[in-house]
């Protein structure tokens, strides 16, 4: 009997498994969507979508980065430090520029600048320490947390940095202003899925992200620079993390101890619910965004009901993620038959 | 000759004495959570004042402060402090009760002096001192604000904390306060003394019930993010905002008359000092100092703000 049935059923069972790798997280997020509505009708108005879209922008933007950086076998765990400390330094650097200055467009400008800059430095260094320093990137990273942290709480004396109410008003559109109804938040999303996407499935860069995180040794066989390679994702990774911040900051027009936590295990979720290997070699940009997607909806979704105590929100958005992994990796069973053809 | 040996050995005595007192100060430890959320920044740094303060009026006062990152943490420092710097009393803010009653017995088995503040001990028979805030007092005056401002029929929301006995003694205490009032609670959610949690709990909130009269917030953490997500939403004219501590940015704007956020309810991060000061006391005043210290928590209005406000502490 074992024997008959991966033959008969190995044709369906290889549709049915491809269809629901990619299917996946999209269902899943379908299901919640359903959920949602069902329990509570205004789950599906405009406002709470554009809210929805609006918050999965962060955690979508870093967790983007974080894909190309799981494709390749690595991962960084300072996102949310980074982040918090990329705030911090804009928000000092700004309120500089506007006590020398005065309060204009170059001071949003000049912020902007800055952030860009120390997400790039930032990224340059995880990866270099990872690269050639050859320090294992959990360690090096968890490093950087540490550091990022303690540095923006130091900086703010432990409380909060708050931005010159000034350069406040001249920033503030770009979290809450919209174009063609579509908050700019979201719109930077957009754009840094599409990039990300192209890169991912279109470039050799993309290619040779997968290949390191299958197999390292390979890879430097095929004449790919995977130091190099790797580098650059680190890069990549700071560059998103420093794009999310500068939407973030115009929101609350504040930096805190408080601020990102625990948003690299967001980002790192999203990442793996959307269908990416959390060992490396196989990434999903597509996945990454829904995963992006399900975490916030969950979420709102709790927020828009009275039904689940409070506190046993934790439990839930626990169950919802380890089910979107388990719809998405498909029938543990097809891959039994798989391994026994 | 008698009286020459009596005079030398006297001298040799207070000599002794003097010397002894400048060696020997008197060694407080203060042990409390790292500077991780705003309150705590505030309290670091009315620590940090009041050991400014304590030892320019105190030569023979030595206050060392130590901040942890979790219990664990605090447990450790604890023990530094009795076998290193050898305290002979000790001012700690447990990060939790339970875990820190044990440490805490065996500082005081070394015949420390115990100041427990804030969160405290699940055996009280430790401490000589306690000095705390009042949750329950939060959040009777929160309510009894909101009665004064609303009635039958008007809805409010409710942004708590983090789930922990401090948060659940203020919801508590305010549910009790406004019942049989007819306000009506529309929901209550945690925000986790965070701004960004508070926005989006507030976003929520927002979309979700079209006719909010009045926000308890309970933190002014959580107050900012509110404030944001109300002002987004352009519902400003038709509720106002209850927060809780004392920051400082809250504070100014109740000073200036801000009528979305008209008020806020004490829960002073300057306890510490409180405590630094009835610790020092035991050691210098001719008085007894032990037993309990509960302060207020009084409402903050634009008449009495000015006392509540610290321009140079970071919360």
């Amino acid at each position: 009997m074992t024997v008959s049935v991966p033959e008969v059923a190995t044709k369906p069972a290889k549709g049915f498994r491809l269809d629901l790798k990619t299917l996946g997280p999209l269902l899943a997020l379908i299901l919640l969507v359903i959920l949602g509505y069902v329990l509570n009708p205004l789950f599906l108005a405009e406002g709470n979508i554009t809210n929805i879209l609006t918050r999965s922008a962060f955690i979508g933007i870093i967790a983007v980065g974080a894909t190309f950086v799981i494709t390749a076998g690595g991962i960084d765990l300072s996102v949310g430090s980074m982040a918090a400390f990329i705030a911090g330094v804009m928000i000092i650097i700004m309120n500089w520029t506007v006590a020398s200055m005065g309060a204009s467009v170059w001071t949003v400008l000049i912020g902007i600048g800055c952030s860009i800059i120390l997400g790039v430095g930032a990224g340059f260094i995880n990866g270099f320490l990872t690269t050639k320093a050859k320090i294992e990137a959990f360690i090096v990273t968890l490093g950087t947390m540490g550091i990022y942290r303690s540095l923006v709480t130091y900086f703010a004396d432990g409380g909060t940095l708050s931005l010159n109410s000034g350069a406040r008003e001249i920033y503030r559109p770009v979290y809450y202003d919209s174009f063609l109804r579509v908050p700019y938040p979201v719109w930077v999303f957009i754009a840094v899925a599409i990039v990300g996407w192209v890169l991912m499935n279109r470039t050799a860069f993309g290619r040779y992200c997968m290949a390191i995180g299958s197999n390292e040794h390979v890879a430097r066989y095929s004449a790919i620079k995977v130091d190099r390679v790797r580098t650059w994702t680190y890069i990549l990774q700071g560059l998103c993390v420093s794009l999310a911040t500068i939407i973030y900051v115009p929101r609350l027009g504040s930096a805190s101890a408080a601020t990102g936590v625990l948003w690299e295990l967001e980002a790192i979720a999203a990442v793996i619910i959307g269908g990416t290997m959390l060992k490396g070699g196989f990434g999903r940009v597509g996945g990454t965004v829904i995963g992006a997607l399900i975490l916030t909806s969950i979420g709102n979704i709790l927020n828009l009901t009275e039904i689940i105590s409070n506190y046993l929100n934790g439990a839930v958005q626990g169950v919802i993620i380890v089910a979107a992994v388990y719809l998405q990796r498909g029938s543990l069973n097809t891959r039994r038959k798989k391994a026994a053809e | 000759m008698t009286i020459k040996a009596l005079a030398l050995g006297l001298l040799a005595t207070s000599m002794l004495t003097g010397a002894s007192i400048a060696q020997e100060k008197i060694k407080i430890g203060v042990s409390i959570p790292a500077a991780t959320h705003g309150f705590m920044g505030g309290l670091n740094w009315h620590a940090a004042e009041a050991e400014k303060r304590l030892e320019a009026a105190h030569s023979n006062i030595d206050i060392i402060i130590v901040t942890a990152d979790g219990p664990e943490d605090q447990a450790s420092d604890l023990e530094d402090l009795v076998s290193v710097q050898q305290i002979q009393a000790l001012v700690v803010l447990p990060f939790e009760s339970e875990p820190l009653t044990e440490p805490v017995r065996a500082v005081k088995s070394t015949g420390a002096f115990i100041t427990v503040v804030d969160r405290g001990l699940t055996d009280p028979s430790i401490q000589d001192v306690y000095v705390s805030g009042n949750n329950t007092e939060m959040g009777v005056n929160s309510a009894e604000y909101m009665k004064t401002r609303l009635g039958e029929g008007d809805n409010i929301v409710i942004l708590r904390g983090i789930p922990t006995v401090l948060d659940t003694e203020r919801f508590d205490a305010f549910m009790g306060a406004i019942e049989g009032t007819g306000i009506n609670v529309l929901d209550n959610k945690f925000a986790n003394w965070n701004r960004d949690d508070g926005f989006e709990v507030m976003q929520d909130f927002l979309s979700r019930f079209p006719d909010i009269d009045g926000v308890w917030a309970q933190d002014d953490d959580i107050t900012l993010g509110v404030v944001e997500a109300i002002k987004q939403a352009g519902r400003e004219k038709e509720m106002f905002v209850v927060g809780g501590a004392g920051m400082k940015e809250i504070i100014k704007g109740v000073m200036d008359g801000d009528e979305l956020v008209p008020v806020d309810v004490l829960y002073p991060p300057a306890q510490i000092a409180t405590a630094m000061d009835v610790t020092v006391a035991h050691f210098t005043s001719n008085g007894p100092v032990t037993g309990s210290y509960i302060l207020g928590s009084p409402l903050i209005t634009k008449e009495n703000a000015a006392q509540f406000y610290f321009p140079d502490s970071p919360f």
